[in-house]
Parts: structure tokens; C-alpha cells; sequence
């Protein structure tokens, strides 16, 4: 949480930092952080990637999701050295070229994201599915999102959209 | 005429027209079109209130008291002032010393708390630093010395000990709010009824958890003037409080509610993380954060109050109701919120729903050392509704009648008020009532009074159950008393032919943003991506008095179309002046101005607009709202009135285990009268999410807690429904044109979790013959009133007696029960026009 990169306290013994080594979006990237900051910070406060929210920062949401090799985890409880050298997409990687991935393009249609907090957070968990399970069942669905919390939609129109992009995605079951 | 769309469509369909014959087809109106912040959320480009970072900003934390109940003797801020990296703390010694509420009439709270801590999580003190980090160790070497105090955890606590006062002002020792209304004799109407029953219900509360967590941005400049950015459903109440909390002139305050991530009522009171963070700013010179963690949003709560209910209701053989007496006890918490209100929706808006020709309601909100209580989605009034149709259940019981039928029979009549002097307009939930009747095979599935379940496998029950609501489109009375509109909208046409809309709503994920878009859109014939809309910023936007009671789409959508029509005339004239026609004959369509049988003369928006400002000036209109003035002419009357109410219906199909005690849900149909779906899409959305927070509050969400703590606050404990909890849901639209809404509509975020709690409650008594009297109905329950049965005893499960508690005499008024609505009158603020 110091994005103006100030010194830190004399009292205090620095935190022990490491220089970080990833690939985001496809970009290479390289950060000097603590040791100890999660994922999700590095990804909001270092790399200014705010399109990734959080909901607890202990584990319990998913609100905080991203692809790390193309596998859902929660960011809040990532460390530096558990990503080194490994890529990690965000919802803002999942549009290419100036394309919205189709379940983007059905999230909006279908009015999946309605306050949109968990949106990105559950857009990464379900691309990661279709990614594996082209074409899911609809418990398919439910169980791979079983993790991410959503107050605002019932999940309805969520699932809607998930099995709206696999169709358009050419899923067949 | 209604509109079924129990499936999704495929994406933007082309126009429906939804239009009684004789009306013209809508161009906007009835489509399921993309919200217009669906692009930004879908590719995290929305920046919310902790996504800003301002240069030299200094991030903020506050210390919270772990004590439920104590006097602060002492606290010592040295250690943490010498933190290096510290750059200020603060106390409530430091601030103004005013209290502050969003009800006149509860001035209550303390950003930081000086002299005691009423609850865990009572803020004391505030520190700003280089990161959250330092920020966190600073607060950990403030040193607070407490002297505690008994803590009064509950109603009969509470007022078991009123030598132990949390308050100094209410109604009594510990009695924040003791009101009693009575509308004709009900004595009279109990000996003239076939069947008087008397109930005792209880309802846990429970909390919004909204996931995103509260967060601030406070920038107070070196020229003196304040901008806050916050996660807040009302920031025109928060403008108007900081201006006095800070003691600043109103005038140099600036108030941006950022796009909220979830509020459903939670982020409607001023908070001490919003006052810190401004005098964080003040004192250090820079821009302040403050985010809250998810633990203290569970303290910061104003929640569903816990609500005890007595009910007493007399019928008829054939299910009329003869009359309604209701007695409810809220535990209120720490503090006051809108715990006054909430006290009088747990008794004033049942009357709309079925004919009760007298009524009594006596209420009383306890004030205890819990995080306090205030508006969650349906505020105040999901508890007396779940007692309500749980009762209606027992006596179609009593009666051997099918419970949809009786509910069927004994609507209110549209047009007329109620017994408590509320007007209620149209009324569709005679159909919505047919509709999920016919949808969920009521009529083949349930199996009469006399059960013949069908046994399922192993010890599994299937049971449906059927229930109904009302609820408000919107607050007849702003929080603090004025004559002023209650929504406004400036709207201003670009000669590049799109127009700005500023309108003070906030968008909490509802969608009012998208209704600023459409409505204005259809008045002038143009596309909602040509509407630039700004809302929610107390510099920019007229007021909005903020997302709660349902009021955002009907309050501002009549304030956009009041200005768009303004526009729409000018515009016309102008036109007309071109092309020699009556500005009457001219209609805007397609992005053109133009007479229908000559069309190919239109002009194009663009140029009507240049046409228009050469004429004209430049084209600013402003649009007013405020709802109609009928409040009963009595104390306590403002609460309740509201332009209209909507209705939904809900049937619940579920599945119990009678060896484990759970619930397993298949299905929930519900029918909801909206007015008018000004679009479906962000309605059946509305529906669905409303049906999702009522299973959890049905069956597993509760605040629990133990010697004063809260017992789970985090996202793991707290159970909510998952994917896996949560249903098939179908969701039936009903159309009722209602005169009073915009193009008709009325409310849809609140009114359909309603029904949903009792209708699960009945189903499970359908599927096992237990009576669960209490929420959430968890499987311990349930496995509680099982063995009751096999021991022969009465299957019901849930509080036994009500607190020994004198309600005030009672304020006897006539029943207004049957008369005819007063004509719809010229709303304050309208055009003639408009009334068309």
C-alpha cells in the first residue's frame, strides 16, 4: 500500500523486498515489493491494475480471483514467490485486440454485473472453466463458481451469460 | 396486460412493444438492453472508491473499541504520533464536538466516540500515514483505557436493566422509540370474526454484506474547500451532515458518490471512516484514504433489526381478515440510523395488501450494545410480512381453504386507502397470484391441508408453499423536512446531437444510471448511447435524495422526462418554425424530428438542436420531482404514503431431509407487479436478486453473538447462498400501467424479496408439518419441531412470550379503510403535461 514509494520507517526494520519477475496480460513485468504483500496488491497498487477487487483479503470471496497459468486463484493470498516467473491474466486482459471475450460481450448483454464488484473476479473463474469445459452443464457452472460470492444478481442471469458465451464460443455438449 | 419472460434472451433483441392498444409503441422503453455501465464492468474499467489514488495521498485507519459497553477514561496518542511515517491522529477530542444521525430526530453519534463506547467497533480514534501498514501499527500503540459497563445484548436485556442506560434520550430507558396508531375499533373486529389467531414470530437479523467494502477519498484543499469521494447510497445526506459533523460551510463541501459495489441499504448513514478521512485531510495537507476491512463492515452494519412480533388477527370463515392488531420489538442496536423509520415499516405498510378494515400498531425499537441496526432491502418490513403470511397460512389452515385462493380473494381494491390513510393505486397481484399459481402447477403439486406427502426417498419431503407482498415505490417524505423536489435532473442538448443528463441519483448497481439514459432517450427519440449521463456529485447534480425506499427510478425518471419534454417542446417549435408545420404534428423518432406522413423531410437531431439553440439559447432544462401530498393527517402519517406500491406473489417449491433437518430449494416463481418493465432485463435482474437475499435470510443468514462479540463477522462465517443454494429461478413481469410511475413502472429492488421468507416458511411446513416461527429456519429448527411431533407435542418451533412492555395509549384515528383514492392531483412541480 505505497504507491508513492516513500521510504519506510527507521524504527521499523525494512521489509524485506524482492524483485519480482512476471508475465501480466502478456507483458512482461518486473516490481521491487515486499515479501510479504499479496497478489492483489502488487496488482492494484504496483502494477495499477485496479480492475482487480477484493472483497475480504482473507480467502473467503473470490471476489479477488485471477489466472495464474491460466488456473483460477485468489490474489489476497498470493505471495510474490508463488508467481515468479508465472503468468497471470486480469480482467484487464481478458478483451485482445480491442474484442471483448464473448463472455464479456454476455456478461453486458445479460445484465450479468449489476453493481459489477465480483464481475472480474468471476469472469476470470468461468473463462478458466471454458477453457477446460467447453461446453459445461449448467451445474458445471455452478460448481465452478460455487467460490465467488455475488449479492446483487441471484446468479441467475451469471450462469445465463457463462452458458451464452460457451454457445458462442462453439461449445457443443 | 403482462409480459412472461421466464428465459433469458439472447442478447439486445429489437423493439417489443409492450403498449396497451391505442398507445404508441415505445422505441426504448421494454427493451432488454445492456445497462450503460456494462462495459466498464465487464472490463474493470469502473473505478470505484477505493480504485482512486490521488498524488501524496496518505492512507487511514481507524481504531475500534473492543468493548461492547464502556467509558473511554483515557487516551494516549504519543506512541503512535512518534511512528515515523505517521503523519496525524485524531481523536474526537479534535473534531467538533456535535452528534450527528441521519434522522433529525436521532442525533446520536460520535465519529470518533469521546466519552463512551457503545458497542465493538465504536471508533475512538483515527490515524493518517504513508500506508495502511503504518497506519495499523500507529493505531495499535494508541493506548485507551476503558472502564466497562454492563452490556445489554437484547430487547428483554435491554429493558430488564434500565438502571443501565446505552442512550441518555428515547422513550424510555433504553426505549429509542415506542409508537402506537390505531385505525378504528379492533376489539370489535375480533368478536364479530369467525377465527381470531394470535402469533408470536422472530426474525434474526442479519446484514447486507455487500462485496465491496466501504471506502473514502477526503481531499480538502489549500483554498479551503472539502471533496470527499465515497462508497454511499445518499450523497446529498452525507453533504449535508459533513457540512455540520466538520462545521464548514455546506458550500465548500463536495460530495462524489462513486459507483457503489453492492449497498442494498448499507451505505446510507454517514460514516466515521467519511468524517476521519475529511479531517485526516484538514490536518495533514494531503488527500486521505480510509478503506474499510471486511470485519468492520460487519460492525459499521445498519442492518435488518431483529424483530420480535406479536400478531393478532380476526377471520372470517371464508378468509376475510375483520382486523389486524401488530405488536413489534426491534432491537435496534447502538445507535439511532434510521431505526425511527424502521420502527413504523414494521407496522404501517401491511395494510396495502389485503382489505383490513381496522388496524392497531404498536411498535418499540430498543437501543442495545450491537452494531445498530438501520435500512436493509424491504427496510423494516420483511419481518412483519413473514408474519403476516405465515399466520394467513395457519388460519387457511384452521379454515380448509387453499391459501393462494384465499389470499386471492381478500386483495385490496385499487384506487382506494387503506385503514392507516395510505392511497393505494393499481394493484396487479390478483394476477401475479394466477400467474405463479398456473407457472409452479400449484394447483396439481400441493396436496391440500390433510398431507398425503408424497413420500420422497429415504426421509426426503417435498412441500410447496405460497405467499404475497406489497411494497413502496418510493418514500412519500424526505428524511429532513423541506417542500424542495426529492429528485432533480439538469438536462442539457450538444449540437453534436447527444444530450447530458446531471442528476444527483446513485447508481448501486440497480441500474438508475441506465434509466437516465432510457427515459430521456424515448422522450426525444434518440438512443440511450447518445445520453452522456453524470450522476451523483453534490458540485455538478441536482438533488437526488439517494438509492433507498425504492424511490430512484420513479423519482428521477419523472424528473428526466419532465426535462426532456421541456427540451422536446422547444425543440418542436423550432422545428415547426423550419418546416411550417403545428409543433403538435411533430414526432421525434429514429434520431429525427419530423411529421409522420412526410417524413422524408425530417431533420435530423443534430440540426433540430442547432435550430432549437439559435431560437432559443442554450437548451438547459431542469426537471423536478416530488411525490404527490397525501400523507395522513396524523402524527406519524409521513411514514408509508408513497406514489405506489408494487405487488409480487411467490411460490416455493423446496425439498427437507427429515433425518439431517435441510432444506434443499428446487424452485421459486415470482410474479411481480412492476408498472411497467421499463426494461425487463434490469427488472428480472432486480427480481432475482431479491429472491437470492431472501432464501439466505430465509434459511442460514443471522447475526449471532456471544458475550458482546459478534460471533462471525467475515464472509466464511457469515453463511450466505452460493450458486449451489440458490434455485431455479423464474420470474414472471406483471404490467399495471400505473398513472403515477414513469411510463407507468413501479418498483423493483425491494418488493420481491419479500414474499419469498414466508413462502419458504410455509412450503416447509407443507413438506415436514413443522412450523417454524423464527428465522433464518435452520436445519436445527427443523429437526427440533420433528421431534416435538414425534413426542406428540404441537410441531412449532419458535419464541414463546412476548417482553412485559407498555406501549404508549394509543393515537385513535378513523379507519380511512375503502374510501376512493383522492384524485390523481397535480404533483408539485409538474407540467400540464405531464398529466397526459
Amino acid at each position: 500500500m505505497n504507491p508513492g514509494g516513500h521510504q519506510t520507517s527507521a524504527s521499523e526494520p525494512a521489509p524485506t523486498r524482492v524483485r519480482l519477475r512476471l508475465t501480466v496480460n502478456g507483458e512482461p513485468r518486473e516490481v521491487l515489493v515486499p515479501v510479504h504483500r499479496s497478489l492483489l496488491e502488487v496488482l492494484r497498487e504496483d502494477l495499477d491494475l485496479v480492475g482487480t477487487k477484493h472483497g475480504c483479503e482473507l480467502g473467503e470471496c473470490g471476489t479477488c480471483t485471477v489466472l495464474v497459468d491460466g488456473a483460477p486463484v485468489l490474489s489476497c493470498l498470493m505471495l510474490p514467490v508463488e508467481v515468479e516467473g508465472r503468468a497471470v491474466t486480469t480482467v484487464e486482459g481478458l478483451a485482445e485486440g480491442g474484442r471483448l471475450h464473448p463472455l464479456q460481450q454476455a456478461f453486458a448483454e445479460l445484465g450479468a454485473a449489476q453493481c459489477g464488484y465480483c464481475t472480474p473476479g468471476v469472469l476470470l473463474t468461468a473463462k478458466a472453466l471454458l477453457d477446460t469445459t467447453p461446453a459445461p452443464s449448467r451445474q458445471d457452472v455452478k460448481e465452478a463458481l460455487a467460490g465467488n460470492l455475488c449479492r446483487c444478481t441471484g446468479y441467475t442471469k451469471i450462469l445465463d451469460a457463462v452458458e451464452l458465451a460457451a454457445l458462442r464460443m462453439g461449445g457443443r455438449r | 396486460m403482462s409480459a412472461d419472460r421466464t428465459s433469458p434472451g439472447p442478447g439486445p433483441a429489437g423493439p417489443v412493444s409492450r403498449a396497451p392498444a391505442g398507445k404508441p409503441d415505445f422505441a426504448v422503453i421494454g427493451r432488454p438492453l445492456p445497462k450503460i455501465d456494462a462495459w466498464g464492468k465487464v472490463t474493470g474499467e469502473t473505478r470505484y472508491a477505493d480504485d482512486l489514488v490521488l498524488p501524496r495521498m496518505a492512507y487511514g485507519r481507524l481504531l475500534r473499541s473492543p468493548h461492547p459497553h464502556a467509558r473511554i477514561v483515557r487516551i494516549d496518542t504519543a506512541a503512535a504520533r512518534a511512528l515515523p511515517g505517521v503523519y496525524a491522529v485524531l481523536t474526537g477530542q479534535d473534531l467538533p464536538r456535535v452528534k450527528f444521525g441521519i434522522l433529525p430526530v436521532s442525533q446520536d453519534e460520535e465519529a470518533l466516540c469521546t466519552e463512551k463506547v457503545r458497542m465493538v467497533g465504536d471508533a475512538v480514534a483515527a490515524v493518517a500515514a504513508v500506508d495502511e501498514e503504518t497506519a495499523d501499527r500507529a493505531c495499535r500503540l494508541i493506548d485507551v483505557e476503558y472502564e466497562p459497563l454492563p452490556a445489554l445484548m437484547s430487547i428483554e436485556q435491554s429493558l430488564a436493566h434500565p438502571e443501565v442506560r446505552i442512550h441518555e434520550y428515547g422513550d424510555g430507558p433504553n426505549v429509542h422509540k415506542n409508537v402506537s396508531l390505531q385505525f378504528g375499533d379492533v376489539e370489535a373486529a375480533f368478536a364479530q370474526a369467525d377465527l381470531v389467531r394470535e402469533d408470536v414470530f422472530f426474525y434474526e437479523g442479519n446484514t447486507h454484506l455487500p462485496m465491496e467494502q466501504h471506502a473514502a477519498v477526503a481531499q480538502w484543499g489549500f483554498d479551503g474547500r472539502l471533496t470527499l469521494w465515497s462508497s454511499t447510497q445518499t450523497p446529498h445526506y452525507v453533504h449535508r451532515l459533513l457540512a455540520k459533523i466538520l462545521d464548514v460551510p455546506a458550500a465548500h463541501v463536495r460530495v462524489v458518490a462513486a459507483p457503489v459495489g453492492g449497498g442494498f441499504g448499507g451505505k446510507l448513514d454517514p460514516f466515521a471512516h467519511e468524517i476521519a478521512a475529511c479531517a485526516l485531510s484538514r490536518l495533514t495537507g494531503r488527500p486521505v484514504k480510509i478503506a474499510l476491512t471486511r470485519e468492520e463492515v460487519f460492525y459499521v452494519h445498519r442492518g435488518r433489526h431483529p424483530v420480535l412480533m406479536w400478531l393478532k388477527t380476526g377471520f372470517t370463515r371464508d378468509g376475510r381478515i375483520t382486523g389486524s392488531h401488530i405488536r413489534t420489538w426491534l432491537d435496534g442496536g447502538a445507535y439511532g440510523s434510521y431505526g425511527v423509520a424502521s420502527t413504523f415499516y414494521t407496522g404501517v405498510i401491511n395494510p396495502v395488501t389485503y382489505q383490513i378494515p381496522v388496524y392497531k400498531f404498536e411498535g418499540a425499537r430498543i437501543f442495545t450494545n450491537k452494531p445498530p441496526c438501520g435500512p436493509k432491502r424491504g427496510h423494516g418490513t420483511p419481518q412483519p410480512r413473514f408474519a403476516l403470511e405465515v399466520q394467513i397460512d395457519k388460519a387457511a389452515e384452521q379454515l380448509g381453504l387453499d391459501p393462494g385462493d384465499m389470499r386471492r380473494r381478500i386483495l385490496c381494491e385499487p384506487f382506494t386507502k387503506t385503514a392507516n390513510h395510505l392511497t393505494v393505486t393499481t394493484i396487479g397481484l390478483g394476477e401475479c397470484i394466477d400467474r405463479v399459481v398456473e407457472a409452479s402447477g400449484w394447483r396439481a403439486k400441493w396436496a391440500g391441508w390433510r398431507r398425503s406427502r408424497a413420500p420422497g426417498r429415504g426421509a426426503r419431503r417435498r412441500g410447496i408453499g405460497i405467499a404475497c407482498s406489497a411494497y413502496m415505490t418510493g418514500a412519500g417524505t424526505a428524511i429532513y423536512w423541506n417542500s424542495m423536489p426529492h429528485s432533480g435532473v439538469v438536462l442539457r442538448a450538444d449540437r453534436s446531437g447527444g444530450v447530458t443528463v446531471l442528476c444527483g441519483a446513485t447508481d448501486i448497481g440497480q441500474g438508475s444510471d441506465s434509466i437516465l439514459a432510457y427515459l430521456p432517450a424515448e422522450v426525444l427519440g434518440i438512443e440511450p448511447k447518445d445520453v452522456h449521463v453524470h450522476p451523483a456529485d453534490t458540485a455538478l447534480t441536482p438533488v437526488d435524495l439517494g438509492s433507498y425506499s425504492s424511490r430512484v427510478t420513479l423519482m428521477c425518471g419523472m424528473a428526466a422526462i419532465q426535462a426532456a419534454r421541456r427540451l422536446r417542446g422547444v425543440m418542436a417549435t423550432a422545428v415547426g418554425r423550419k418546416l411550417e408545420v403545428e409543433p403538435g404534428r411533430l414526432v421525434f423518432r429514429d434520431r429525427k424530428v419530423g411529421v409522420p406522413d412526410d417524413w422524408d423531410r425530417a431533420v435530423p437531431f443534430a440540426q433540430a438542436v442547432e435550430l432549437a439553440e439559435a431560437m432559443h439559447g442554450v437548451l438547459a432544462f431542469p426537471g423536478s420531482y416530488a411525490p404527490p401530498r397525501r400523507a395522513g393527517k396524523y402524527k406519524g402519517g409521513g411514514v408509508g404514503p408513497s406514489p405506489c406500491y408494487s405487488y409480487s406473489a411467490c411460490v416455493v417449491e423446496l425439498t427437507v431431509d427429515e433425518e439431517t433437518g435441510e432444506v434443499a430449494l428446487h424452485d421459486v416463481w415470482v410474479a411481480h407487479d412492476i408498472g411497467r418493465a421499463l426494461n425487463p432485463l434490469l427488472v428480472e435482474g432486480q427480481v432475482e436478486g431479491s429472491i437470492y437475499m431472501g432464501i439466505g435470510e430465509a434459511l442460514m443468514e443471522g447475526q449471532v453473538f456471544r458475550k458482546g462479540l459478534h460471533k462471525q463477522p467475515s464472509m466464511l462465517d457469515y453463511k450466505s447462498p452460493t450458486t449451489l443454494e440458490t434455485p431455479e429461478i423464474h420470474t414472471i413481469l406483471v404490467e399495471t400501467d400505473d398513472p403515477e410511475g414513469p411510463f407507468g413502472a413501479k418498483e423493483a429492488g425491494q418488493g420481491p424479496l419479500l414474499p419469498v421468507i414466508p413462502a419458504i416458511a410455509n412450503a416447509i411446513y407443507d413438506a415436514v408439518g413443522v412450523r417454524v416461527d423464527e428465522l433464518p429456519i435452520g436445519p436445527e429448527k427443523i429437526l427440533e419441531g420433528l421431534e416435538l411431533a414425534r413426542r406428540g407435542k404441537p410441531a412449532r418451533v419458535g419464541p414463546a412470550r412476548i417482553p412485559l412492555f407498555t406501549f404508549k395509549e394509543p393515537l385513535v384515528v378513523e379507519s380511512a379503510f375503502g374510501q376512493p383514492a383522492d384524485a390523481i392531483a397535480l404533483r408539485p412541480f409538474s407540467d400540464p403535461e405531464d398529466a397526459s
